[in-house]
């Protein structure tokens, strides 16, 4: 057979996903995040099990609604957790899973690597529940683009990496292509970061 | 793993042994049809012979056949008609500027329709209903007298869904305007005659009727104005430029001439499998929807989407058990839109991303449904388990 289009890493997880949440209640996990819609085509939701001396992940189970990326990347992340601790865990990023699974083709990595931040959400969640509302705001950057999970981290980014105009920064970062409500709003922050760094 | 089974013929069919066999012959008829040597003769003849035979599939007269390159080329020449500049051609649409297509054209017309649209040419596109079907009243609104072409596909390639074109011929005709249908899908599928429905332009494709890639054929009627695309030579009477592709050209002659053949007694076959396989797929998996319509459509095409699963996700599934399928969903294309027929549709957004196409051939067999019906309700069962949007 020849070649696919993903590494046999990706192949693996999504043909035999790990930490799927099948007969489990959801209610008996400790927190839960949600991230991406139905509408954009990718959504999966995050549960977690903590110990609550220490801190750590003893359980992560996912479901995810997407293509074999979308799968292949949570279920990679499901392992990736297991053991750490939630300001750990917090600090995953989207390239961290990237490199777990051996890469991903280009147009895959915006619109299917959505499990940190559905693991950030699932994480806030915890500590919303636990009293612990001060560790959020050192977490997880504000989200602009709900579809594809846009944060104002990425749009500073992609300013320090070139993007001046809207379509620049849509280029690096698909932001504003799912349902396009977030257009307005990415725009005045894009403005507001190239302002902040280069002073226009 | 067993051996693979494809039911992607809409995308592309593999070589009929006839044709291949031609094909094969064809490589020791090295001559250039425009030379006036026995060498030149000889494939001269050939080409001429594939005239003939193409002809005959669609009904047209051998000289209103012109070989391309592609189904795409034949839909650019024809389309480039509307902004005719007469460098090359007698032909002049008059104040007639305007163009009318439809949402679900393939994109070698629909973008080039936007192009003609950037350019400064009115372009009316007209949408679907959830069946697949343009409107025919709001096609007659559309033909205004400043339009010069419409263009409207026979058979679409994602859905099956067969337009009414003799009559949408006539529409654009009483308006005084010509009219063009992409017949690449439906051509070798169902009968198709360029006089009884009486459009002007037809194109069709060789790779789609078990010939080649890398050749098509446009048929541009007796009497109507065409604007050559390449320019530079007198191939073709002057309408396509470049030395003809001898060994495609002959093998789409052998196509058209099996498919004349075969196509009578293999259309029944091919729906009475397409409708075991709805039946099977309603009868085994919940929370399904047909995309298409129920009866004018395609013996052949299937196309079927699924609540709460994503379109790659599947393909790739079948894909893993040897099964060939492709998809309207967002993530198979790299965008993030799901096809635009299958959005013109209005397929509901639970699911819109959830559709495969199964396209059925000549060398399908009742083994092939089977298998199929026999792989596919486990791998929906199992992405629905794992999916957070399937309301179980």
């Amino acid at each position: 057979m020849t070649q696919w289009v993903y590494s046999d890493t990706v192949r693996d997880h999504f043909l035999n996903p790990r930490n799927v949440l099948r007969d489990e209640n959801p209610e008996d996990f400790d927190a839960v995040g949600r991230t991406g819609n139905v509408k954009c085509g990718d959504e999966m939701v995050v549960y977690l099990k903590v110990d609550p001396e220490a801190l750590t992940i003893t359980d992560c189970k996912w479901q995810t609604y997407g293509c074999a990326s979308a799968i292949a990347s949570t279920s990679m992340l499901s392992e990736m957790v297991r053991g750490m601790t939630l300001d750990a865990a917090a600090r995953i990023t989207s390239k961290d899973i990237l490199a777990a699974l051996g890469g991903l083709p280009d147009n895959k990595v915006h619109c299917s690597v959505l499990g940190d931040k559905a693991l950030r959400a699932a994480i806030d969640d915890y500590y919303r529940r636990h009293g612990m509302e001060d560790r959020i705001q050192t977490l997880g950057p504000r989200v602009v683009c709900h579809c594809l999970n846009v944060t104002e981290e990425d749009i500073e980014h992609a300013v320090l990496e070139g993007a001046r105009s809207f379509e620049e920064l849509q280029e690096r970062t698909k932001i504003g292509t799912g349902c396009g409500e977030c257009q307005e709003e990415a725009q005045r922050v894009l403005t507001s970061f190239i302002e902040k760094h280069f002073g226009l | 793993m067993p051996q693979p089974i494809y039911l992607d013929h809409n995308a592309t069919t593999p070589l009929h042994p006839e044709v291949k066999r031609v094909m094969v012959e064809m490589l020791d008829v090295f001559g250039n049809p425009s030379s006036l040597h026995a060498f030149g003769r000889e494939a001269r003849a050939r080409v001429e012979a594939a005239r003939a035979q193409v002809a005959a599939l669609v009904n047209a007269d051998p000289v209103e056949v012109i070989f391309t390159g592609s189904g795409s080329e034949g839909n650019n020449t024809v389309l480039s008609l509307v902004r005719c500049t007469k460098t090359a051609c007698r032909c002049d649409l008059g104040t007639r500027k305007g163009l009318v297509t439809t949402a679900i054209e393939h994109p070698c017309v629909l973008e080039t329709a936007k192009y003609l649209r950037r350019l400064g040419h009115p372009v009316t596109i007209l949408g679907v209903d959830r069946s697949g079907r343009i409107d025919l009243d709001e096609l007659r609104a559309a033909v205004t007298p400043e339009v010069g072409l419409v263009s409207i596909m026979t058979a679409n390639n994602e859905t099956g869904t067969i337009q009414d074109i003799p009559e949408a011929a006539r529409i654009a005709h009483e308006a005084g305007a010509l009219f063009h249908t992409d017949a690449v899908q439906a051509v070798g599928k169902i009968p198709v005659d360029v006089r009884a429905w009486d459009v002007d332009f037809l194109t069709l494709s060789a790779h789609k009727i078990y010939g080649p890639k890398g050749v098509g054929a446009l048929v541009a009627r007796r009497g109507t104005p065409l604007c050559p695309l390449i320019l530079g030579g007198h191939q073709e009477a002057g309408r396509r430029a470049g030395t003809e592709n001898t060994i495609g050209i002959a093998a789409m002659g052998e196509a058209a001439r099996m498919r004349l053949v075969e196509m009578d007694t293999e259309a029944p076959r091919l729906a009475a499998l397409r409708d075991r396989l709805r039946q099977g797929i309603e009868a085994a998996i919940p929370d399904v929807t047909f995309n298409g319509h129920p009866e004018h459509t395609l013996p052949s095409t299937l196309n079927v989407s699924f609540m709460g699963v994503e379109g790659e996700a599947i393909l790739l599934h079948l894909d893993a058990v040897g099964i060939a399928v492709s998809t309207g969903s967002a993530c198979a294309s790299g965008s993030l839109d799901p096809s635009h027929v299958i959005m013109a549709l209005g397929v509901p957004v639970e699911y819109a991303h959830g559709s495969i196409r199964i396209s059925l051939g000549r060398e399908t067999t009742e083994e092939h449904i089977d298998t199929m019906l026999r792989e596919l309700p486990p791998i929906i069962a199992n992405l629905r388990s794992i999916s957070s949007a399937y309301r179980r």
